[in-house]
């Protein structure tokens, strides 16, 4: 199957599982709704996506996206999955059962973003102490031990 | 307590100073002349520790032996970014050591907290706000020769420590911490 086809294949897809399929030069982009993330996660597995390399979030202001990206070693390419969740009490998939890579890497969004995996097997701070108030990556994060730069260095 | 600590007492005691001296001289002096190093590397200074134990640098002819466990060390060398979260994985290594014990402070990081000074929620701002520290080695990182002479003035120091209880010299943090002025106007 060529990079071509895995197109193909991914735009006869989306409308079964709602996506938009776009490309960001080399890689194929599926943006999905949150409902229906897990089961693209099993497609794209299903299609020879054998590789999660990479879990993150972005706190855009409004909510958090949340960017997988896989590569297939087979099939010599790569897609990122991107996906939304609201900002307040935010909840998401866990894709564990998918690719078991996800699971630290979740670990990492739980301890930095506060966006809580449903069905993850351990869903714990992983670089932070357990009683961290707060989540550090979040936008409007604020520590009262922070020290802020002054302006004149 | 090593039993030379219990002469110590014993001799402070009966007010016997001309054998204390001498006694005390030798100990010191030995102590001074052999200090295993426990190597706490907990960023990127470490390189800069382990290219100090290897054969260019090599620390073993000066009687620097790095030795991986705390039990069996008297130098604790921190070397690199302590964390909050490794904060009390470095505190209880060091209660682990048998005293007596020194700690070196190697890099920017461990003495002041370096570049993760300002606008850093999760660095520890200079180890000597939980450990006393005796030398401090400035540099991002040092390089392995001013790590030598940090050890070296260490067993000067070492060296001019006394057995006798109360003798011991006093451990003063380098920066002003919260509440002591300077630091609270930034």
């Amino acid at each position: 199957m060529s990079p071509h086809d895995v197109r193909h294949h991914l735009a006869e897809l989306s409308p079964q599982l709602d996506a938009r399929i776009s490309d960001h030069f080399e890689d194929v982009v599926i943006e999905v709704g949150s409902a229906n993330l897990l089961q693209t996660a099993s497609e794209l597995l299903e299609l020879g996506f054998d590789r999660l390399g990479m879990v993150t979030a972005v706190d855009t202001g409004d909510d958090f996206e949340m960017v997988y990206r896989v590569t297939s070693r087979s099939l010599s390419c790569s897609a990122f999955v991107k996906t939304r969740v609201g900002r307040i009490e935010p909840r998401v998939a866990s894709l564990c059962p998918v690719w078991p890579a996800a699971n630290w890497q979740e670990r990492e969004v739980w301890d930095l973003f506060g966006i809580h995996f449903t069905g993850h097997p351990d869903m714990r701070r992983i670089l932070l102490p357990e009683e961290w108030p707060g989540w550090p990556l979040r936008k409007d994060y604020d520590d009262p031990n922070v020290i802020r730069r002054p302006d004149y260095i | 307590m090593a039993i030379v600590d219990n002469i110590g007492t014993a001799l402070s005691g009966s007010g016997g100073s001309v054998i204390l001296t001498s006694v005390d001289k030798l100990v010191d002096w030995s102590r001074g002349q052999s200090l295993w190093a426990f190597p706490m590397g907990t960023a990127c200074c470490a390189m800069e520790l382990i290219a100090a134990s290897f054969n260019k640098f090599d620390f073993d002819r000066l009687g620097t032996f790095p030795r991986p466990d705390p039990r069996h060390t008297d130098v604790m060398i921190l070397a690199g970014t302590i964390t909050e979260k490794m904060k009390p994985a470095v505190k209880l290594l060091y209660d682990q050591m048998p005293e007596p014990k020194w700690v070196v402070a190697m890099g920017n990081c461990t003495v002041s907290g370096g570049i993760f000074y300002y606008d850093t929620y999760s660095v520890v701002r200079g180890a000597d706000t939980f450990l006393p520290i005796d030398v401090y080695i400035a540099g991002c990182p040092p390089r392995p020769e001013s790590l030598q002479d940090g050890i070296i003035q260490l067993r000067e120091l070492v060296r001019e420590e006394s057995i006798a209880p109360g003798k011991r010299h006093e451990r003063k943090t380098l920066l002003p911490r919260k509440g002591e002025g300077a630091g609270d106007a930034l």
